[in-house]
């Protein structure tokens, strides 16, 4: 009798403890800003001020804390100097020059693929910049918000070259290697079955196995996201007698994320890549930025904070995309340098280049 | 000289020792079915060492500065991405020019070990003190450089080996204390010291490590208020020292068993305390009769301590892994080349420690050795 009753009180008491320690948790932080606004009654100050909050702790920390993944070829990875490069690293590097006017002023760290949104969560890191697909669920229930996309990604088929296989269809009756537990697979049986065509596919539970297994002939195609088929083709034993067909299956949008709540911060964050994708248009690269301050286009002038107030209307200095653009030059100069044709990756502009080129590339004009 | 008598004597070792023939004969062959395993194991080796020593050594790339000189058909191991690397897979991503404070702290730590291990070396009591209390107090100091003059330098930076060998040497350090305290606990008569030490490993013991890692990185930041959560190496270390003690508890426990209580008995009656007796008389004993099993924890732990790649932690693995994902180096038998890398150093410590831990039950068994 004596252990039932002691057991009980222990668990009403864990119990307890654990709601004390979860439930506060979400009304706080959503009760903390109705707290500041109601207080704040005495002028819309006090509320900016809360909305400012995520910028206002970067600019007294003096970096921004930028989450990026443990290595994707590209995107985000260490040299062996261990200096970041990749895409989602440039745009970290671009957002705390346009912040601090240092590049340098952000730090990496890296999130597996399970603590990321935590991470972003609890306040660890103020973006999320790690090659994640901005989906409708990510964007609502997790209480984020993405600020666009830097690179459209969908999953695409690596074939042999010698196969002459052109497009995903001409797989039918093929036989597709893949990672099981993923999406990839979904999108494999959606993609053939709508078309009433057939397909084998062999899967595997990690995708070095899956890519050993193309390379050793076991099937005639290795399906996953484009960006990863590139990479993965290095690893191959002949690269080059292999290629990523043009064809994609999937809709895969990788974009930053900030946490919700704060419009100045997510301001900041769109707007900088807004800024990099405008630059591209107007032709505004690293090395020409000083000279283009000069310029007498108007669109320049106003990106580059010779006219108009924008950089203030976010906190920050008039000439914050010239600072940015410095740093990492504009979207297509970020591209080249870390994905693009003359890199050992090899990926063509495709979906990524500017509206005006054929891509979807579009940025809203700064006006 | 006069003649000795030899007769009752073994023959003198040197012509003991047959010839290789006679000793395979003897050992390998001397049956059917021995005969039959020995081919098999020939065969299987014959399957297995070429290719393994013609993929690390005899076609492996050994000179070369890109990524380039590691392409082509046939090519083995690409040790020229390991040595571009090494700098990597050591510090990590510690600041380059504050890499110094990292070999201090190394050089330190061996210059400390090295006599500490040496049973015969002098001034053993100082040597020890040093190296548990006020070595590991430098170490973090020039680590972490939070005193002025040194700059800051966060845990997220800390990478590669260095990170390894701190998780392990805590979790050893802490482990082994706190898991004698525990498995005495845990045998007390007291009651309540009785309860708590069996609940606390009881729980540390039923939960996986991964399960405790999760938990200190990802849902700790949760409960806590925005921006105050510990430092994320801090959280994994102390995880990994809870978890690790609650494990040596049991171990202790077993070598605690193991002495008779005849012992406890005649302590008593010398008169001895309690602590009196645990320390002089029953630890020695009970801790001799463990250090098989003290090792074994200790070497799992060594290699548990990977498992902090999965809450985004660089130890020596993540780090190997993260640097395979450098575009510049990707080439088809990178992964296998780092992993081989990896394994090795992993193996290294591991045996070394096994191999001392055998050299003290040699010295510390001299007595009932059979």
């Amino acid at each position: 009798m004596k252990n039932p009753l002691v057991a009980l009180i222990a668990g009403i008491l864990i119990g307890a403890g654990g709601l004390y320690f979860f439930l506060p948790y979400d009304p706080l932080t959503l009760g903390g800003g109705a707290a500041q606004v109601s207080s704040g009654a005495a002028g819309d100050g006090a509320e900016r001020a809360s909305a400012g909050e995520t910028l206002r702790r970067v600019r007294n920390r003096g970096f921004v804390q930028c989450g990026v993944s443990q290595g994707l070829p590209g995107f985000s990875s260490p040299d062996e100097r261990g200096n970041w490069s990749g895409i989602d690293v440039d745009f970290c590097r671009a957002l705390a020059a346009a912040i601090f006017g240092d590049p340098a002023k952000v730090r990496f760290r890296p999130l597996s693929a399970k603590d990321r949104f935590t991470a972003l969560q609890s306040g660890e890191i103020d973006i999320l910049s790690r090659n994640t697909t901005w989906t409708m669920s990510r964007d609502t229930q997790l209480g984020f918000d993405f600020i666009g996309v830097t690179y459209y990604d969908g999953q695409s088929f690596m074939v042999r070259k010698a196969a002459g296989i052109k497009s995903a269809r001409d797989l039918a009756g093929g036989t597709i290697c893949t990672e099981t537990g993923t999406t990839t697979e979904l999108n494999l049986a959606d993609y053939f079955r709508s078309r009433g065509l057939s397909y084998k596919v062999l899967s595997f539970e990690k995708n070095e196995e899956a890519l050993v297994a193309y390379d050793r002939g076991r099937c005639d195609a290795y399906t996953t996201d484009a960006s990863g088929l590139y990479a993965q083709r290095l690893k191959l034993t002949d690269a080059d007698a292999n290629m990523v067909l043009d064809d994609v299956i999937s809709k895969e949008p990788l974009g930053p994320a900030v946490r919700q709540g704060d419009p100045q911060w997510e301001d900041i964050a769109r707007w900088t890549l807004n800024a990099l994708l405008n630059a591209e248009e107007l032709g505004i690269t690293s090395d020409n930025v000083d000279e283009m301050l000069e310029s007498g286009n108007p669109r320049v002038r106003r990106l580059l904070g010779r006219e108009g107030a924008y950089g203030e209307a976010v906190g920050l200095r008039p000439d914050w995309a010239a600072y940015a653009i410095r740093a990492v030059g504009n979207y297509g100069q970020m591209f080249e340098r870390n994905v693009g044709t003359e890199t050992p990756l090899g990926i063509k502009r495709g979906l990524n280049a500017l509206w005006s080129d054929g891509g979807v590339q579009y940025a809203p004009p700064v006006r | 000289m006069a003649m000795e008598d030899v007769t009752g004597r073994p023959p003198p070792k040197s012509q003991m020792r047959a010839s290789p023939v006679v000793w395979a004969r003897r050992n390998l062959f001397s049956s059917v079915g021995n005969t039959v395993l020995t081919l098999a194991c020939l065969y299987l080796l014959w399957l297995a060492v070429p290719p393994v020593l013609d993929f690390t050594i005899f076609s492996a790339v050994w000179s070369g500065t890109t990524r380039d000189a590691c392409l082509g058909p046939d090519k083995g191991a690409c040790w020229p991405f390991i040595r571009a690397n090494i700098g990597q897979f050591v510090y990590g991503r510690y600041p380059a020019d504050e890499i110094w404070r990292v070999n201090v702290v190394f050089g330190l730590g061996a210059v400390a070990l090295v006599p500490a291990l040496i049973p015969s070396a002098p001034a053993k009591r100082f040597n020890l003190i040093f190296l548990l209390v006020i070595y590991p107090l430098i170490a973090l100091v020039l680590l972490a450089g939070d005193r002025p003059g040194l700059r800051p330098v966060p845990t997220s930076e800390w990478g590669g080996l260095l990170v390894t060998l701190v998780v392990a040497l805590t979790g050893i350090v802490v482990s082994l204390p706190l898991g004698i305290v525990l498995a005495l606990g845990r045998r007390s008569s007291m009651p309540a010291i009785r309860m708590l030490s069996v609940i606390f490993i009881e729980f540390w013991r039923g939960v996986p490590l991964i399960t405790v890692l999760f938990m200190a990185s990802v849902m700790l930041p949760l409960f806590l208020p925005e921006g105050m959560s510990p430092d994320n190496l801090l959280r994994c270390l102390v995880g990994v020292a809870l978890f690790s003690s609650a494990y040596m508890a049991e171990v202790v426990r077993g070598g605690l068993q193991a002495i008779p209580a005849g012992q406890y008995e005649a302590a008593r009656a010398l008169g001895l305390s309690y602590w009196r007796t645990m320390g002089l008389v029953v630890l020695p004993q009970a801790l001799r009769h463990v250090i098989p099993g003290i090792v074994n924890t200790f070497i799992g732990l060594f290699k548990d301590t990977t498992l902090v790649l999965i809450v985004g932690i660089f130890d020596l693995l993540g780090q190997v892994r993260a640097q395979l994902s450098d575009p510049s180096w990707t080439v088809p038998q990178g992964a296998l080349t780092a992993y081989i890398f990896a394994a090795l150093v992993y193996w290294v410590f591991c045996f070394g420690m096994s191999q001392y831990s055998n050299f003290m039950e040699r010295r510390l068994n001299t007595a009932r050795e059979r």
